[in-house]
């Protein structure tokens, strides 16, 4: 089964290829455009922290981008990415075709209109209750729920009728991903049974599980088809991979009242969610132990594969910000990092270094294949390296600062004082996540490249374009 | 096909098993939880002030919800889930990049220092990142009749006009001066403890600020800071024109010390400082402080910034409590 997935060569005829093609490409250029647009307003509200009367007035005030910020990278950017690479990976790994283009282009029109919408709407302060990652009004997010039916529906239609015996492990995780996005987007937008603390104890649960339960298998979806892609070997444990499915399944949708240790939410809710976090580790050690030990003896040739690259600091975000995650929601570790800063860092490692990192490694990874263009080297290595550097500093600068701006206030200092601590590494911050976005403005010229521009040819044989090897 | 359904089927089985169990359930749940004694529905105006705080995002950087922890006593009692009854959507939040608010009508009750804040967070906390929410009011001629304009500081007052809340403005300092904690039953006169409570505790003492000097003198610090210095400012100078100077302020160095005393425990309206009236009013704290709390405000205010005045005892306080009820 899994020689469907080494397999470095196409068997589909070309008008099949040529519909992959162009609906990656286009989900592609279309998931670049929001990581471009959400990256810049997160640039502008971290010059916020620095200047808060840059840019006055209500629609660019910091209560309104925030939501922007992180609703665009949620459901413009990492969305529309991961899906338009899951259909990739349905169609190859079961040798057929897209079920229904139409579909494909819909579920697109539909991803992209609730983004738009979304974003205007936050901006003129519709917001629905500051329900983090739920802000969108209703009517908003039923259009994202539109999206995620009709990207289902497709996805359980290409490999339905597949011309492979098993149905790879890739779409295992991207068919349940979708599927059970579904549930919680019904789960979050039913007005009916959520008041006061009851809506806390949903906010709880959908705000871990929309970022659990969708970025996180479709993330891992990527792993498990474009590893083995580019190191043309299977799969390190094919039984392990199974393993963390289920065990992913079953943990994660209970952990989501971690958000709330120490309110108000029932004691047992919180330290069930605790156990569960703990229990977390299994499916996360596992699942990146599978990674790892798929690139086993090949460490060293990595340097010479950015894609592959790009993985394997999208397996350690995994690893790191899963382990984290875990540690995080300790009682002891919560009281000094809840409400802080930390958190943010938390947040982005997990969203940037793992999802993030993911979509780009299975983004270099696929898309020359599909397209036959490459993108250059020099545009690589900068993408590369100014994302990673720029992450650190990020990353680093908030969970220090984090931890300080916890420790404050566990000295009783006065309120005011966690504010002046924190401006040196807001700067910090601010300097990453400008270089952040700078690798993602080269990123999008490579996606161009890759897709519409004049790329480097993979091959001589130009078309139809061959499956050669990445690297 | 079959294969496809085991696993797509069966697993969104699953997963819709644990969605009702630990999402909507739960939700079901605690969506029946009454109100506690004293928590009471929001009135229009509020209501409309409250949708003024979640168009604009407050909530990304104000939590409401107050922590059974030491570190959070100075915003209140630890939430009770009676608290949440009528709190529809849930504010609690995720991040405390500011203050949080849960108790904040009875720390902060002055509506004057909550325009000027609103208007420019940093005309009264220099340091603070806050954006200026300066959209929600109007700069005008003059005040229409019936309307008192904000007094403004002058470097962060418009150069000509004056400035003016909207209804928006209004409902949002209305909702703000009503997120107030209900006194829980039996734990009376718990939250005036609260902001010195962690020097008090032996154990605690060890690793308190540093700054902590003697027991009681770093008491009266941290109370001025979270009680006071909003409006008179950390170095007791207030904002010219709109709240008086502790500094070299007559009562304060009177070494009869009950109208400093009574003024913290009734407020005051149309202060005269220094032949300056200020019109903000200042609120009472009666009820809010403890008379040892008030003693050590007092005793703070009174040896900081070159006063020099008389200390006061809690005993003092006790007194000029009884003579006016």
């Amino acid at each position: 089964m899994q020689t469907s997935v080494t397999a470095q060569r196409s068997t589909l005829p070309r008008r099949d290829e040529q519909t992959l093609r162009s609906v990656l490409c286009a989900y592609m250029m279309s998931a670049t455009f929001w990581l471009l647009f959400a990256t810049a307003v997160g640039v502008l509200m971290a010059y916020k922290f620095g200047a808060p009367d840059f840019w006055p007035g209500p629609w660019l005030t910091f209560g309104r981008l925030r939501p922007i910020h992180t609703n665009d990278t949620f459901y413009g950017w990492a969305s529309v990415a991961l899906v338009g690479l899951a259909y990739q990976v349905a169609a190859r790994s079961s040798r057929t075709r897209l079920y229904s283009a139409k579909l494909a282009w819909a579920g697109l029109v539909l991803f992209n209109l609730a983004a738009v919408a979304g974003t205007i709407a936050l901006a003129l302060g519709f917001n629905d209750g500051n329900l983090e990652y739920r802000e969108w009004p209703w009517p908003i997010r039923l259009i994202f729920l539109g999206a995620l039916v009709v990207t289902a529906w497709n996805l359980i239609g290409t490999v339905a009728r597949r011309n492979t015996e098993d149905i790879y492990l890739s779409n295992w995780y991207t068919i349940g991903g979708v599927l059970w996005t579904c549930i919680i987007a019904v789960v979050a937008i039913l007005p009916w049974y959520q008041y006061g603390l009851g809506q806390v104890s949903v906010s709880g649960f959908y705000m871990h599980n929309a970022v659990g339960m969708w970025f996180t298998p479709l993330a891992l979806g990527i792993f498990y088809y474009a590893l083995p892609k580019l190191l043309s070997r299977p799969i390190y444990s094919y039984a392990l991979g199974v393993f963390a499915f289920w065990t992913n399944l079953v943990f994660y949708p209970i952990i989501g009242a971690h958000h709330f240790l120490f309110s108000p939410l029932p004691w047992f809710l919180q330290t069930t969610a605790i156990v569960f976090s703990v229990a977390m580790l299994v499916p996360v050690w596992g699942g990146s132990a599978n990674f790892l030990l798929t690139m086993r003896g090949r460490f060293h040739g990595m340097a010479h594969s950015y894609p592959l690259m790009f993985i394997f600091v999208g397996v350690i975000g995994y690893l790191v910000g899963s382990t984290q995650g875990t540690f995080e929601a300790f009682r002891s570790l919560q009281e000094v990092w809840h409400f802080t800063n930390f958190t943010v860092g938390h947040s982005h490692l997990t969203m940037y270094g793992f999802v993030t990192f993911a979509i780009w490694g299975g983004i270099y990874a696929l898309l020359p294949l599909a397209t036959g263009k490459r993108p250059s080297e020099l545009g690589l290595t900068l993408h590369f390296w100014m994302a990673l550097v720029g992450s650190f500093i990020y990353i680093i600068s908030l969970s220090v600062g984090g931890t300080i701006q916890g420790r404050d206030w566990i000295h009783g200092l006065p309120f005011i004082q966690s504010v002046a601590d924190m401006q040196s590494y807001w700067i910090w911050r601010g300097v990453g996540g400008s270089l952040m976005l700078l690798s993602h403005v080269v990123f999008a010229w490579n996606v161009w490249r890759m897709t519409y521009g004049v790329g480097a040819s993979t091959s001589q044989d130009a078309a139809p374009p061959t499956e050669g090897a990445a690297a | 096909m079959n294969k496809l359904i085991l696993i797509a089927g069966g697993s969104t089985l699953v997963y819709a098993v644990l969605a009702m169990l630990m999402g909507v359930l739960p939700g079901i749940e605690l969506s029946n939880i009454p109100p506690g004694p004293g928590v009471n529905p929001l009135t229009a105006l509020e209501a409309q002030g409250r949708a003024v705080y979640v168009a604009n995002g407050c909530s990304y950087c104000h939590t409401q919800q107050v922590r059974p922890l030491q570190q959070d006593k100075v915003f209140g009692r630890p939430s009770a889930p009676g608290d949440f009854t009528y709190q529809t959507p849930e504010l609690l939040g995720s991040e405390r990049t500011g203050p949080d608010l849960t108790n904040v009508g009875n720390r902060q009750s002055s509506v004057v220092w909550h325009y000027i804040h609103l208007y420019n967070p940093r005309a009264v906390v220099p340091q603070s990142i806050m954006p200026a929410f300066d959209w929600l009011f109007q700069v005008v001629d003059s005040a229409p009749p019936g309307v008192t304009p904000i007094t403004v500081p002058k470097a962060y007052a418009p150069t000509h006009g004056v400035v003016v809340p909207t209804r928006d403005a209004h409902a949002l300092v209305a909702y703000l001066l009503a997120l107030k904690q209900a006194p829980l039953p039996g734990s009376a006169g718990e939250s005036t403890e609260a902001i010195s409570g962690e020097s008090r505790t032996g154990a605690q003492a060890s690793t308190a600020a540093p700054s902590a000097g003697s027991g009681e003198a770093a008491k009266g610090h941290a109370l001025f800071t979270a009680t006071c210095a909003a409006c008179h400012q950390a170095t007791g100078e207030g904002l010219p024109g709109v709240f008086p100077p502790l500094k070299g302020n007559l009562a304060v160095n009177d070494a009869d010390p009950s109208h400093h005393i009574h003024v913290i425990l009734h407020g005051l309206q149309g202060a005269n400082v220094g032949g300056n009236v200020y019109s903000s009013p200042m609120p009472p704290f009666g009820a809010t402080l403890s008379d040892a709390d008030v003693a050590n405000i007092i005793n703070y205010e009174r040896s900081s910034w070159g006063n020099h005045g008389a200390p006061v005892t809690a005993a003092q306080v006790s007194a000029e409590r009884a003579k006016s009820n």
